[in-house]
């Protein structure tokens, strides 16, 4: 998506008119107007698409998140952690969608979404790659080049359209202590723990540490600093406004939960958010993957949080959700047997979610493999039928609208599933 | 490409201005660059040993190691046995006990919520020590609604009272107001008998307000009154901060961290929370200059790691359990890591057909009732007894608990395992990247030795890259190096360490709670982000400022005019990188 020129001096403007007035008020007490002002002012400047990605680390059982309840292998080979096909009125059953596929019964919150056809799933997805290491495959996953450990760079980054001038400094943003390997790049692309506290406390040390960043010798402490410095200002006026979400949505409390209402602050507040990424660990459940019953145990206890968090960013985002796309991914699937211990090993082919008002959803996307022992990947695994890529692939060009995603995927020609 | 880009090879993806499209596709096996052929300044030398081989200096120790001479300083360093242990930690540690306590003693004496409850239904025998009883039974009276009804509580239990139960109005009053001074006389004037009931009765607010100005020994007991299994964690991560800071033996503290980050495991992983404090202490700390090999086996058969990897549960698939329901069979997650982040690493040659075979040679390397921190054991009716072929090498049937073993004599000697183990010292120890000359002779003095770690450190120790231009201060410190190279720095003295320890968080390495068994990145890149840049000003500032709970630092060193304060030099971009 390119700027029109006119933009351009507009914004030149504006950052000029942002850095006087702050250095005339001092760091640290520009008043909320002014902030507003600084970044909305005159007309109303078109709103820009928004990507969220969202990472399960750990290797989601997507056979156990998307249950394929048509397919009698699925029950054969998971006799204690399978998902009782659907059944109306029971909580341990499958919410089905389409007759084959259901969800995990703590997943419910998402079938209102699915009904409305803004949630899209995509089956049998993943990397191509056969790694069954976790840091491989969330590195592939990461860089957007599975196979190639040399890739430097993000496909989120790659994703960001280049700026010949000044852009927002909270144009990419991570929740968490440490920058995603996903948004590691060319680009600025910040991280951040949490808005409360994103700010350096001493208005005069922060002045004299800014300078002495900016003159840093190392060139990634420079930028770093300089990204620092001006998305600790960018965000100085909406971290003390307390923030209640709209729709009576209702976060869950956990560090999946309060990324997702941040990145819901950070939107509304109009900003210049772009592209965010957030992260839910915690899925590599090789023992007691299911309890007494599916709606019981690590995976539906982790399920009913994200499923929660998703429901409530869509919840609070209400109409914005038009220029919205949420997109989920995890690095690989599970065994789709279940091993000894009632858990799953490391497998292959997973699912991944798209949510968002530009998203074609309410339906299963994706060729079906099979669970048959001749269908499975290496006699063991969900198959794989589409590439992660063509999913990201296909939000980058049609909603984010990047002229093509051969930067952003190189190599890979992505075939789009239609879903956007 | 700019210039600097030698320098900072791989910092150059972050750097702005990069044409998005230039970053990928690039090979970082570019050929060795002259900054690791060109030597640093003799002046610089010691700066460069006490910053790669230690937890940053300290005012005065460029000229103490002067004194006694660079290359005697590191002999003494690498045989740590030969330097005296400072007191002053030793003072610190000592109070500190669960540091010194076996993983069974740990569950008895700290329960959690379910082992109290476990107590009180007289399942597990309820503690003798009167204190303890009375912690147990409040414990198990938070969560008494849950308790089931056939769950028939020990009379012996005592009854727990609420602070007005204990205290006078003015005495309630006078401990819940005031500096934390005013409040310890207040609880000091309190009659002997009642104070520890007091301190269980009253709620987590007075106890922190109280913490402050409390001795020691006061100190335990107002940390055992917030959950008794807390303080197995809270004195791991404290001791780790105060022998960072203080142990005369800094390379070992160093490579201590190393290798339990090399030997990840997940402090909250269930039963871990009482089993890493014995791991640290008997299977990592003896051996990290000692054979590789050794620190593999004591890693393979502890605890910790059966219970964090899910080996304990794995079993041959012919074994039937007793109870039908106790449906076990082979577990994949050790035998994999083993052998991708142990040993040979992730290229290192494996099929999944290996992880399979490895898998099956340590069916029955368990745990004797890990919920109660029991040790290790072999249990022959979980093992699969049939042959194996493993990288190769056949195992012949009937090996029992020997299979695992041939499985680490196999690992722990294979090239690929020289190579990775070498390359991981090196990229920690001389910089991200480092040249692959280095990491190959130093991988052939692994090969000579069997392992010997202390072999392959002095190959890279008299090697011409650790002392050249491109290591020197080429490395960002990580959160835990900042925290601790800033006090010792500042010559904080440390009275006691959680604040530090949640500072090392807040900047982006929570301590112990590294989930993924891969553990934090050796190369530096991962802790340059804006959130962790904001945290190291804030605590740069706070620590130098004084304000940081237990640790007290001289304010009149930030008084000189002209000069920029120490918090701004510890929270400037030189004082990040090491």
């Amino acid at each position: 998506m390119g700027m029109h020129l006119g933009d351009m001096a507009m914004i030149d403007r504006r950052i000029f008119l942002r850095n006087s007035a702050l250095a005339m008020v001092g760091a640290g007490t520009a008043p909320l107007w002014l902030e507003r002002a600084l970044y909305a002012s005159g007309a109303p400047a078109p709103r820009k698409k928004i990507l969220v990605a969202v990472f399960q680390r750990g290797a989601a059982d997507g056979l156990n998140v998307v249950v394929p309840h048509g397919e009698k292998a699925y029950y054969r080979m998971r006799p204690t952690i399978a998902v009782p096909r659907p059944s109306a009125g029971s909580p341990d059953a499958a919410v089905d969608l389409d007759g084959f596929f259901g969800l995990h019964p703590s997943l419910a919150l998402l079938k209102p979404l699915f009904d409305r056809q803004h949630l899209a799933i995509v089956d049998a997805v993943g990397s191509p790659d056969p790694t069954r290491s976790h840091f491989d495959a969330q590195d592939y996953m990461e860089s957007g080049t599975p196979g190639l450990k040399a890739t430097a760079s993000g496909w989120m980054n790659r994703a960001l359209p280049g700026a010949a001038g000044k852009v927002s400094p909270v144009r990419a943003v991570a929740i968490g202590a440490t920058l995603p390997r996903a948004l590691r790049g060319g680009q600025s692309a910040i991280s951040l723990q949490n808005l409360a506290d994103f700010q350096v406390r001493d208005a005069e040390a922060a002045q004299q540490l800014e300078q002495m960043y900016a003159s840093a010798t190392d060139p990634a402490m420079q930028s770093t600093g300089r990204e620092t410095f001006e998305a600790v200002s960018m965000l100085q006026a909406i971290r003390k406004q307390p923030y209640s979400p709209a729709g009576g949505a209702d976060y869950p409390r956990c560090p999946f939960g309060d990324s997702l209402k941040q990145i819901a602050q950070l939107i509304k507040a109009e900003v210049g958010l772009e592209m965010a990424f957030a992260d839910i660990g915690g899925w590599d459940h090789h023992v007691n993957e299911t309890g007494p019953r599916a709606s019981q145990g690590q995976l539906a206890s982790l399920l009913a949080q994200f499923g929660q968090a998703l429901s409530s960013f869509w919840t609070d985002m209400g109409d914005r959700m038009a220029d919205i796309a949420l997109v989920t991914m995890s690095e690989f699937g599970r065994t789709a047997r279940e091993n000894g211990n009632r858990g799953t090993d490391h497998g292959h082919a997973n699912c991944m979610f798209a949510m968002g008002g530009g998203i074609k959803g309410g339906k299963v996307y994706g060729q079906w493999p099979g669970l048959e022992q001749g269908q499975l990947y290496e006699g063991r695994d969900l198959a794989l039928t589409t590439d992660f890529r063509d999913v990201l692939g296909e939000i980058v060009v049609r909603h984010l609208r990047t002229p093509s995603a051969a930067g952003v995927f190189p190599g890979h020609s992505p075939k789009f599933l239609g879903l956007v | 490409m700019r210039p600097s880009a030698v320098l900072a090879l791989v910092s150059a993806s972050i750097v702005a201005g990069l044409p998005a499209l230039e970053a990928w596709g690039t090979s970082k096996s570019a050929p060795q660059p002259r900054a690791f052929l060109a030597r640093i300044a003799p002046a610089d030398r010691i700066r460069q040993a006490l910053n790669r081989l230690t937890y940053g200096p300290r005012p005065g120790d460029v000229e103490r190691v002067g004194a006694m001479g660079l290359e005697k300083w590191i002999e003494a360093q690498l045989h740590p046995e030969s330097i005296p242990e400072n007191p002053v930690m030793a003072d610190k540690l000592r109070y500190l006990d669960t540091l010194d306590l076996s993983s069974s003693q740990l569950v008895r004496d700290y329960p959690s919520p379910q082992v109290a409850r476990q107590m009180l239904s007289g399942r597990i025998s309820f503690p003798t020590d009167p204190e303890m009883r009375i912690l147990v039974a409040r414990m198990a009276s938070k969560d008494q609604g849950r308790v089931q009804d056939g769950a028939a509580a020990d009379p012996n239990a005592p009854q727990p009272k609420t602070l007005a139960d204990l205290l006078n109005p003015d005495q309630v009053r006078s401990l819940a107001t005031g500096t934390p001074e005013e409040r310890l006389a207040a609880f000091d004037a309190l009659p002997a008998i009642k104070r520890d009931e007091a301190i269980v009765a009253m709620g987590q607010g007075m106890r922190r307000a109280l913490f402050a100005a409390a001795p020691p020994s006061l100190r335990r007991k107002l940390e055992m009154a917030d959950g008794p299994a807390r303080v197995v964690a809270l004195d791991l991560s404290e001791a780790k901060l105060l022998r960072a800071i203080y142990n005369e033996r800094q390379l070992a503290e160093l490579l201590d961290d190393f290798w339990f980050n090399h030997f990840n495991v997940y402090l909250d992983k269930g039963a871990d929370r009482y089993l890493v404090t014995g791991y640290e202490r008997d299977a990592i700390r003896p051996h990290v200059l000692g054979k590789f090999r050794d620190l593999l086996e004591a890693t393979a058969k502890s605890p910790a790691m059966l219970f964090y990897l899910d080996n304990w549960q794995s079993a041959g698939p012919d074994v039937r359990q007793g109870r039908p329901q106790a449906r076990r069979g082979l577990n994949e997650n050790y035998a994999r890591e083993l052998m991708e982040l142990h040993t040979l690493g992730v290229n290192g040659g494996y099929t999944q057909k290996d992880v399979t075979e490895v898998a099956r040679c340590f069916t029955g390397w368990t745990i004797d009732r890990p919920l109660l921190g029991g040790p290790f054991f072999f249990d022959a009716r979980r093992h699969d007894d049939g042959e194996k072929l493993v990288l190769g090498v056949v195992i012949p049937p009937g090996g029992g608990v020997l299979d695992g073993e041939k499985v680490l004599d196999i690992l722990a000697r294979r090239p690929a395992t020289a190579h990775l183990v070498s390359r991981q010292l090196a990229q920690r120890f001389v910089a991200d990247d480092p040249p692959q000359a280095l990491v190959d002779r130093m991988a052939d003095t692994f090969l000579k030795t069997d392992g010997d770690i202390r072999q392959v450190l002095e190959t890279m120790l008299h090697s011409g890259e650790f002392w050249s231009v491109g290591a020197y201060r080429s490395k960002m410190k990580s959160p835990l190096e900042m925290a601790v190279s800033a006090v010792r720095a500042a010559g904080g003295k440390v009275d006691f360490a959680f604040a530090l320890v949640n500072q090392v968080a807040r900047m982006g390495q929570p301590l112990y709670r590294k989930m993924e068994p891969t553990g934090y990145s050796n190369s530096s890149t991962e802790w340059i982000n804006t959130a962790g840049l904001v945290a190291r000003m804030n605590f740069a500032l706070q620590l130098a400022g004084d304000r940081l709970p237990g640790v007290k630092v001289d304010v009149a060193d930030n008084a000189s005019p002209g000069t920029p304060g120490q918090g701004i030099r510890l929270g400037s971009p030189d004082f990040q990188k090491h």
